[in-house]
């Protein structure tokens, strides 16, 4: 229809409903007693950065960058071996080669590590963006379409969040058998039903505030009132469930790899190593600690920042 | 408060349906379960007998009809590594897993009780920040890094306890450990919001204001209110703790239910894996409608406000 005028409504509305998102509550006006919040956290007017949340951030930071280059950073190959130095520890302990020692095939642990890393990661990170969109979306179509459809999708969301997914997962990969693609398609379906119940809400309660009826009014389509105009106004929740899936997924590969039901070797992740190295607990301890730990610290550091993002951009928290 | 059950209970019977359904289709999805669990050398006529005996050479509907009703009379199928009815192999490693379960969840309960309680009264003390740290540390450490830890701290170095299997008492110590922490974790989360959320009432200032002691506040108004959203995150963390027996029970050898299944993936044994699918979802989805009646029982303002929904 008339676009300028849509987008002057735009212009017009968003800033306003993006103010609503950072009510006065959240920018130290709030004149009742706030219990329920850290108030030191987000309502003073600058923006503070906690130590814990920084630290955690450049971690994950240099982590993504660790596994983007790990080919650079390699001392050698993932998968080289050099069977005369097998299950060497580390230097620092008195070791023969490698940072972080050998494992029972020779190979370098750092290496392999930084090439977990990158799997690792990657199927995270895929893993919680395909949960996103798939989430996003069907609370869109659930909040759009309501009637069956949203009993229906309703029904799926408390199915999923009624039952453990490892053994959701665990079935899928039994019966159709074990590829990275699968996997990594298994992996989008663990906490989608987060974001599909939080879209849905928030895209209810949008769907009645005024700028949603002025553009609606004007004759945009349903794809673009939800797309265009809901979704940026809602974006915060969904960063904030971004963050704290994200975490959740990492411990779900590493679970499901450690088993050795992920992912399948000659690739390596975090998980995987870690259950390889656990057969050489009494005289190879270096082989799982330090996928261990690095996992540890991932989801550590991806929990916090997602605690903090939540304090600062959740708006449906009092 | 029936018709509230009632609604409860038909949601419980869809969402099995859901379940029973779910494994229909993953094991059809799959296209010819006989080409993925046989060997490409055994003869076409055991692949055959097979496809007969489990109904593959009829339509997809009648199939899952006869699936239906093969389920409804206990018929889970027949376990390729035993061959003996799954439903055997599975119930016998039950109670190891209830053991292991249960104490689980008591540790997590007994440590993150009263770690919430502590945070949420003591709130933005060192206790508070000490409380929410060890919580959020719990809920990161995952299940089968912290076992290998303990093996390697208590068994391999100080040699107190043993690594695995469950003959004595003492192999209960670190798998339940393990188990508890990350669980325990979440429930401090949970019942410091909820506490700090009935603190923040307005009949929490009134009593208060009415003179009532710190004591007879607490466990007169507090608690009361407080206990109604733990009781239902309790509920929904009998799944978190399903979910990590997997890993748990695998890193100690524990002859649980969760072993069995990740052995049953391993070898293909699928009339195990769907049994076990099968067993789960069923208890989880009991547990869920038991909770939900609880809550709406201890909570009319639940009961009311979905039943005129």
């Amino acid at each position: 229809m008339n676009n300028a005028s849509e987008s002057a409504a735009t212009a017009m509305t968003t800033p306003r409903s993006d103010a609503s998102l950072f009510s006065p509550k959240h920018c130290g006006m709030n004149t009742e007693p706030d219990l329920s919040e850290d108030e030191d956290f987000h309502c003073k007017p600058p923006v503070r950065y906690p130590l814990l949340v920084v630290a955690g951030a450049v971690f994950l930071a240099v982590l993504f960058l660790c596994g983007l280059f790990a080919e650079q950073l390699a001392p050698a190959g993932y998968a080289a071996q050099d069977l005369a130095a097998r299950l060497s520890p580390p230097v620092w302990l008195g070791g023969k080669s490698g940072l972080l020692g050998t494992d029972f095939l020779g190979r370098d642990i750092l290496s392999r590590l930084l090439y977990a890393i990158r799997i690792s990661l990657l199927v995270a990170f895929a893993g919680t963006l395909i949960s996103c969109t798939l989430g996003t979306t069907l609370g869109f179509l659930a909040a759009h379409k309501k009637g069956w459809v949203d009993e229906f999708i309703m029904m799926l969301i408390d199915f999923q969040a009624s039952m453990p997914f490892v053994l959701i997962a665990l079935a899928i990969l039994a019966f159709l058998g074990n590829s990275l693609g699968l996997f990594i398609a298994v992996m989008g379906l663990n906490g989608w039903e987060r974001f599909a119940r939080f879209t849905r809400g928030l895209a209810r309660s949008a769907s009645a505030r005024g700028y949603v009826n002025a553009v609606r009014v004007m004759g945009a389509s349903p794809l673009r009132i939800y797309f265009k105009h809901i979704l940026p106004n809602i974006i915060g929740v969904l960063i904030v469930q971004f963050t704290l899936n994200f975490p959740s997924t990492v411990l779900l590969e590493s679970s499901l790899s450690f088993l050795g039901l992920g992912i399948q070797p000659p690739l390596t992740s975090l998980g995987a190593m870690l259950g390889e190295g656990r057969n050489y607990l009494i005289n190879a301890w270096w082989i799982s600690v330090a996928p261990g730990a690095v996992i540890f610290c991932v989801t550590l550091s991806a929990c916090i920042l997602g605690d903090w993002l939540r304090d600062r951009l959740d708006p449906t928290l009092r | 408060m029936l018709r509230y059950i009632l609604r409860k209970a038909l949601r419980a019977l869809m969402t099995m349906f859901l379940v029973v359904t779910f494994t229909f289709l993953i094991l059809r999805i799959s296209g010819d379960p006989t080409e993925i669990m046989f060997p490409d050398d055994v003869p076409q006529e055991v692949k055959d007998a097979y496809r007969i005996a489990w109904g593959l050479d009829k339509p997809l509907h009648e199939q899952f009809i006869k699936y239906l009703v093969s389920i409804g009379h206990g018929d889970l199928g027949y376990s390729f590594r035993d061959s003996r009815p799954a439903l055997d192999v599975v119930t016998e490693r039950i109670p190891a897993t209830l053991r292991l379960g249960l104490s689980a969840f008591a540790l997590s309960v007994c440590m993150g009780v009263p770690l919430g309680l502590c945070a949420a009264f003591r709130r933005n003390t060192f206790l508070d920040r000490l409380a929410t740290s060890v919580s959020v540390m719990g809920y990161s450490m995952p299940n089968f890094f912290l076992g290998i830890l303990l093996i390697l701290l208590f068994s391999l170095k100080l040699r107190l306890l043993p690594s695995s299997g469950s003959a004595t008492p003492e192999h209960l110590i670190m798998p339940v450990i393990t188990l508890g922490t990350a669980t325990a974790g979440i429930v401090a989360r949970f019942t410091r919001t909820a506490v700090l959320d009935v603190l923040g009432q307005p009949f929490v200032t009134a009593a208060k204001a009415k003179g009532l002691s710190t004591s007879g506040l607490i466990f007169g108004h507090v608690l009361p209110n407080a206990a109604i959203p733990v009781i239902t995150i309790l509920g929904l963390q009998l799944g978190a703790v399903i979910g990590g027996a997997l890993v748990t029970e695998t890193v100690f050898a524990w002859p649980g239910v969760g072993r069995l299944l990740v052995q049953a993936v391993n070898y293909r044994d699928l009339a195990v894996v769907q049994t076990i699918v099968l067993i789960i979802s069923a208890s989880m989805i009991l547990c869920n409608l038991l909770v939900d009646t609880a809550y709406g029982w201890l909570d009319p303002r639940i009961r009311s406000e979905r039943t005129t929904n």
